[in-house]
């Protein structure tokens, strides 16, 4: 710790230093200079030199602000969001609790199994999951018809809930591991301290464990949060499965479809900064509220 | 231990509750992949006639239709991915581990700035960088290659915040020190004496950055146009885009989605002893 070692250390630091330049340094700043620009026709817009790349300023900010699609995407994204983070991680915090506490039998096999989705990359669990949500093949039409409703799961009302089941079965492994290796890591005597008061076991949670796992918690909020904004592969890999579902679907879709179909480069880097810029905003503005609601006693 | 010596305890009524809710939600995870894992079994009449758990006997004739597909591109694919996710992987946990060293053990002007720039990266979303990676590299003539998808993963903000905590906990000074007096220079130090003290958090960081570059889907998507390039999750959706209204290519993609989460699940399930999320920080135990 107290080793100084003259230009050693910017040595070993060179690889990251150089891999941060190229590769997240070097992209942010071209996004951002990319919504500033724009492409202008001269003339009929025929022949070289006659599309022009030009300085608009903030105007593809602007439009992309503007954009009643994008709005329609985000709008998509909050319900789905919503969804997602609340099941996804009051069941992984209910799972770790479970596990964390003494009387659970096939703890182990339990953790296992439900880690394992972290193991299934998204479009492989979009891909089983439309699977089994397609009329012909799903399990769960035979008992639906029989109570009476033909419930198409991949249908314009439902397709976002369907969305949402994947990300949560995708999702709730890891974090409960997060917050389960944190637990873990507690003394066990200050649970015997809080049993030898005669505390109960849910009380033992709700006020001893739930505190200490609050910063783990909020980690992995914010991480899902920053996840959730960029929703790209569970709507793309399940759109070939419906047609519910539009290529604009998501903000990050629009992105996608503007740069590499449209090929409209200046819109989709505007559009980036945008979704950026409101991936920082909730993110800290989550982490503000947080920090003022729990922390205050430290 | 102290779960053994406890669970031996009589389990309760909340015992059991706390059973049954848990096996429930291991049987939701593991429902889809004991399905795709019988779905795979069945003859393409077999996949809409028999019930959902029935095994069928076309698992052999289906293999041989993925083996068959263009040439037998899917082999390639998981090659592709062995690739991207193990020397990105390696790569990726070497650059983390000689980082998180230098941050933890060195004291030197812009350390903190350092950090925070290099662990910054994980708040940035990865919209923002694809599309003008994709440009800068191809502006490098670098776009559809390897290189493409290996160079952008290899900095991990996560594994070297990972590797600097682990770094900390598990690196004595007074051994650098020691092995400093015996005339060992900087890299030796790091070589000899630290790098294998931090081989356990250094398979962890491995484990993480192998998944992550396994499930990426957006970067290779984006980046390759070749399919002989591409990784399984392109590959996946190449086939399921291709076959998604045709009934008849349906056990087609099963059986590859089947076939590429083999690899993944038995590494997960080989190695869960080391899957240590101390994301939350500090908290590193030996």
């Amino acid at each position: 710790m107290r080793r100084r070692g003259g230009p050693v250390p910017y040595l070993f630091l060179t690889p990251a230093v150089v891999l941060f330049t190229l590769f997240l340094a070097l992209p942010i700043g071209y996004t951002a200079y990319l919504s500033l620009r724009g492409t202008k026709v001269t003339g009929l817009g025929l022949g070289k030199g006659a599309r022009r790349e030009v300085y608009v300023g903030f105007a593809n900010l602007a439009a992309a602000i503007g954009d009643g699609e994008l709005w329609a995407g985000w709008l998509r994204v909050l319900g789905y969001g919503a969804m997602v983070l609340v099941t996804m991680l009051g069941l992984a915090l209910l799972f770790a609790l479970l596990l964390d506490s003494a009387h659970v039998r096939l703890a182990r096999f339990s953790r296992i199994a439900i880690f394992l989705p972290y193991a299934v990359p998204g479009v492989a669990a979009t891909l089983l999951w439309g699977f089994l949500y397609l009329p012909s093949l799903s399990p769960a039409q035979g008992p639906l018809s029989a109570l009476g409703g033909e419930v198409d799961l991949l249908g314009a009302g439902t397709v976002v809930f369907s969305m949402a089941n994947v990300a949560v079965w995708g999702g709730v492994g890891f974090n409960m591991l997060v917050l389960y290796t944190t637990l873990r890591a507690v003394p066990r005597t200050y649970y015997e301290a809080a049993r030898i008061d005669g505390a109960s076991e849910l009380a033992i949670a709700l006020r001893v464990k739930i505190p200490i796992l609050m910063p783990a918690i909020v980690l992995t909020t914010v991480f899902s949060l920053i996840a959730t904004i960029q929703v790209f592969t569970e709507p793309t890999a399940l759109r070939p499965l419906t047609n519910t579902i539009s290529s604009t679907w998501s903000p990050l879709m629009k992105v996608y479809r503007d740069a590499f179909i449209t090929g409209d480069l200046y819109s989709a880097a505007a559009t980036s900064i945008v979704i950026a810029g409101i991936a920082l905003v909730v993110s800290f503005g989550f982490l503000r509220v947080v920090r003022d609601r729990a922390f205050q006693e430290r | 231990m102290a779960a053994t010596a406890t669970r031996t305890r009589a389990a309760g009524a909340p015992g059991l509750a706390a059973t049954v809710i848990l096996l429930g939600g291991a049987l939701y995870c593991l429902f889809p992949i004991a399905w795709v894992v019988v779905a795979a079994t069945k003859s393409r009449a077999e996949l809409f006639s028999t019930g959902t758990f029935a095994v069928g006997g076309g698992l052999l004739e289906n293999l041989a239709g993925l083996a068959a597909y263009r040439d037998g591109v899917f082999w390639l694919w998981t090659l592709n991915t062995f690739l991207y996710a193990g020397a990105g992987a390696l790569l990726s946990t070497g650059v983390s581990a000689i980082s998180g060293y230098t941050l933890a053990k060195y004291r030197f002007p812009g350390r903190t700035l350092l950090f925070n720039l290099l662990i910054g990266g994980i708040l940035v979303p990865a919209v923002v960088l694809a599309v003008p990676q994709y440009l800068l590299l191809s502006e490098a003539g670098l776009a559809d290659t390897y290189w493409a998808v290996l160079l952008p993963q290899i900095l991990s903000p996560y594994g070297i915040y990972l590797s600097r905590v682990y770094a900390s906990a598990a690196v004595p000074d007074e051994l650098l020190d020691a092995a400093r007096i015996d005339g060992a220079g900087d890299l030796r130090v790091f070589g000899r004496v630290a790098l294998p003290l931090m081989v356990p958090g250094m398979v962890t960081v491995f484990l993480f950055q192998f998944v992550a570059i396994w499930t990426n889907f957006l970067l290779p998507f984006i980046m390759l146009g070749d399919d002989r390039k591409f990784p399984l999750t392109v590959g996946l959706y190449t086939l399921l885009a291709a076959g998604a209204n045709q009934p008849a290519l349906y056990n087609l993609i099963i059986t590859g989605a089947m076939v590429s989460l083999i690899p993944l699940i038995a590494l997960c399930l080989t190695m869960q002893r080391h899957w240590r999320a101390d994301l939350s920080g500090g908290a590193v135990k030996n």
